[in-house]
């Protein structure tokens, strides 16, 4: 455990000012701790790591972390992350984006970025409302739900992050909880690793906004109904149909290779170049 | 049709028979910029169109066709801050779009260069008459108090020079900076000099020299203008949008807010007389002076002349710097004159400038056009001769 502190205090910006801005229990921490240990298992450096951020609460986490940090507009991360990445391929670039982040007011930025395949790794952290500003319905808030714009209960349909990347030509597609740690490790290390653009969902509690308005007494209560409802895909199919549709599958929706922008660009270039000689 | 250009970097004067907007682009790269980001749109798309061509055969050019304007000027910004020299442009919808990054820009001190050719609007508007209804936008479009400098230009070599400026501009002062075009403007052909890149003078921001730990990345200076790092270079700091202290971390704490946001007006204000770009023609004597910009001030130009030899003592005032506004300029002319004439292509938005700083010391006059039609010269010399 110490070590693991070590690690990720190594990682923090020892001059800036604490506490952070997270509530007790919020799930965020726990996903910038594994992106922590990601980008070191990967021997990443802090100069080569690009973190854009959107706004909300998943906005503020890149202020504490020591890499290049650019906390950016709402909604449009992926455009200044797509400039970041095609200004300078060699950087290392992830964005940070929340639900409402990155699938309503940025909705149409998430789907060009994937059939684009610029070179991101996209972190989506999924709480399912507007945590910031006070508990609204966000894009993924499912129906029935409660929040203080759907006070009735939720009567939109909502998006499902995975299918939606798969549909827009996303070629790396995950999802974990904040309560699937080593999952999370693994797919946000493969992420890292991998070319072109790689969406990773976390599905991360809010107690405060969507919890207390949803029956979920405390926060561990949230933990556990992700561990009841959260399943491996690969043992999805063995359940019986009404029940599958009722369980939220974990794990690699997608890994495919498709070369991403930057390479197809820089390929232009390179026979731009050939044919001038 | 774009020019083919076969060799990158062509060092020797040459002459060009080119569109205005095909000039902007020959200026962004004289300038060094080498990304742009953008959406189409009439009448600015011929840029979008060269730069497509030009810039995969530029060593490190990039050119990204993205999916709306609010998109191409984040990208712009991502680009500006991996280093590179950045631009987009737009036309009056594409131009409201992205306003909301236009005082990201503002806030984080990202150096970019925004062409706007203006059309008539509000809304779609008139796809694509000229216009010049966008002059107060770019001045306050952005939420905020903010600073910003807005160019213009009137012909096609100013095309290419005030995009030159303009680069110059906004790396110098590390804010981003509007041109402003209009339909006429940008969709004439004319003859023009692109001159030799070694004698023009180019600016690129002030990168940090001091070892990465002892950089603070906004602190206070005498310029107020502080260098800039490229992402990945060695300086990790933090960018937000937020209002920040020195190091760039997010502040509500007043006297840090407070400090922040003198120090962005005063390093614009402070180098007012660096930024300030006017023409004056016939105006030593003048009695009567049109203050101009844009495509109008051809037709003003024109007039002034045929003012002067039907006996009336006029001059004209071009405008190329519109903000911060050239207040000393036009003071001067309110106090010499007995008349101002402020022309443009919309329901005033610069004659109210000029009646600002005119104070009831002289008599401005203004002439509108609102129909997507240039003002002409003989409009422009029936005031004159009245004024």
């Amino acid at each position: 455990m110490a070590e693991v502190t070590q690690l990720i205090h190594h990682y923090l910006r020892h001059n800036k000012r604490f506490p952070h801005v997270l509530c007790p229990g919020c799930g965020h921490g726990i996903v910038l701790g594994s992106l922590v240990r990601s980008v070191h298992q990967l021997g990443l450096t802090k100069d080569e790591v690009v973190l854009v951020a959107g706004i909300g609460c998943s906005g503020r986490i890149a202020v504490y972390v020591d890499f290049n940090t650019v906390h950016t507009t709402h909604g449009r991360t992926l455009t200044f992350a797509t400039g970041i990445k095609m200004a300078n391929p060699r950087l290392k670039v992830i964005a940070v984006m929340g639900d409402g982040d990155a699938l309503s007011i940025g909705g149409n930025h998430f789907l060009h970025a994937a059939r684009r395949n610029i070179g991101v790794t996209a972190l989506i952290l999924n709480n399912n409302i507007y945590g910031m500003t006070g508990g609204q319905s966000s894009s993924t808030t499912a129906e029935n739900c409660y929040s203080t714009t759907s006070p009735y209960g939720q009567q939109e349909q909502s998006f499902d992050i995975v299918e939606l990347a798969k549909a827009a030509g996303a070629p790396y597609v995950a999802r974990s909880t904040v309560l699937h740690v080593k999952l999370l490790d693994r797919i946000i290390t493969t992420a890292l690793a991998r070319p072109g653009f790689n969406l990773v969902e976390v599905l991360t509690p809010c107690h405060t906004q969507f919890g207390r308005k949803n029956k979920f007494k405390t926060t561990v209560d949230m933990y556990k109904w992700y561990k009841k409802n959260a399943i491996p895909l690969d043992s999805l199919s063995k359940l019986p149909q009404e029940e599958q549709n009722q369980r939220t599958p974990i794990g690699i929706f997608v890994e495919e290779n498709r070369p991403s922008l930057e390479e197809r660009y820089a390929a232009i270039t390179c026979r731009l170049e050939e044919a001038s000689k | 049709m774009p020019t083919k250009v076969k060799k990158n970097h062509r060092k020797e004067e040459r002459s060009l028979f080119a569109l205005g907007n095909e000039a902007v682009v020959e200026g962004a790269l004289l300038a060094g910029c080498s990304f742009f980001a953008g959406y189409p749109i009439t009448p600015s798309t011929e840029i979008a169109e060269i730069m497509a061509e030009r810039l995969p055969r530029l060593p490190d050019g990039v050119f990204i066709q993205m999916e709306d304007e609010i998109a191409s000027l984040g990208a712009v910004i991502g680009a500006s801050l991996a280093g590179r020299k950045s631009m987009t442009a737009t036309s009056g919808p594409g131009f409201s779009l992205m306003q909301e990054h236009i005082g990201y820009a503002s806030m984080t001190e990202v150096p970019l260069v925004i062409v706007n050719v203006m059309r008539g609007g509000p809304s779609t508007g008139l796809p694509t008459s000229p216009a010049q209804g966008d002059v107060q936008q770019a001045r306050w479009g952005t939420h905020g108090d903010h600073p910003i400098i807005v160019l213009s230009a009137s012909n096609v070599q100013e095309c290419l020079d005030m995009t030159v400026r303009a680069f110059n501009l906004s790396e110098k002062y590390r804010s981003p900076v509007i041109l402003l075009l209009d339909e006429i403007t940008a969709h004439t052909r004319e003859k023009i000099q692109i001159p030799n890149r070694e004698t023009y003078e180019i600016f690129s921001r002030i990168k940090p020299s001091m070892p990465p730990e002892w950089f603070v990345p906004y602190e206070e200076s005498m310029r107020g203008v502080p260098p800039m790092p490229a992402l990945g270079e060695g300086y990790r700091f933090h960018v937000t949008g937020l209002t920040h202290d020195v190091n760039g971390y997010p502040t509500s704490r007043p006297e840090e807010v407070e400090k922040l946001m003198q120090r962005l007006f005063r390093k614009i204000d402070q180098f007012f007389y660096d930024i300030q770009i006017i023409e004056e023609t016939a105006c030593e004597d003048a009695e009567v002076v049109v203050i101009a910009y844009g495509c109008v001030a051809r037709s003003a130009h024109l007039a002034v002349l045929q003012a002067r030899e039907l006996g009336t003592r006029a001059g004209l005032l071009k405008l190329k710097t519109l903000f911060p506004f050239p207040r000393p300029a036009v003071e001067r002319f309110i106090r010499q004159c007995r008349a101002v004439i402020v022309p443009e292509m919309n329901m005033g938005q610069m004659s109210r400038e000029v009646k600002r700083v005119n104070n009831g010391l002289s008599s401005v006059r203004t002439l509108n056009r609102i129909d997507g039609q240039i003002i002409t010269p003989a409009e422009i010399l029936k005031v004159l001769q009245k004024a």
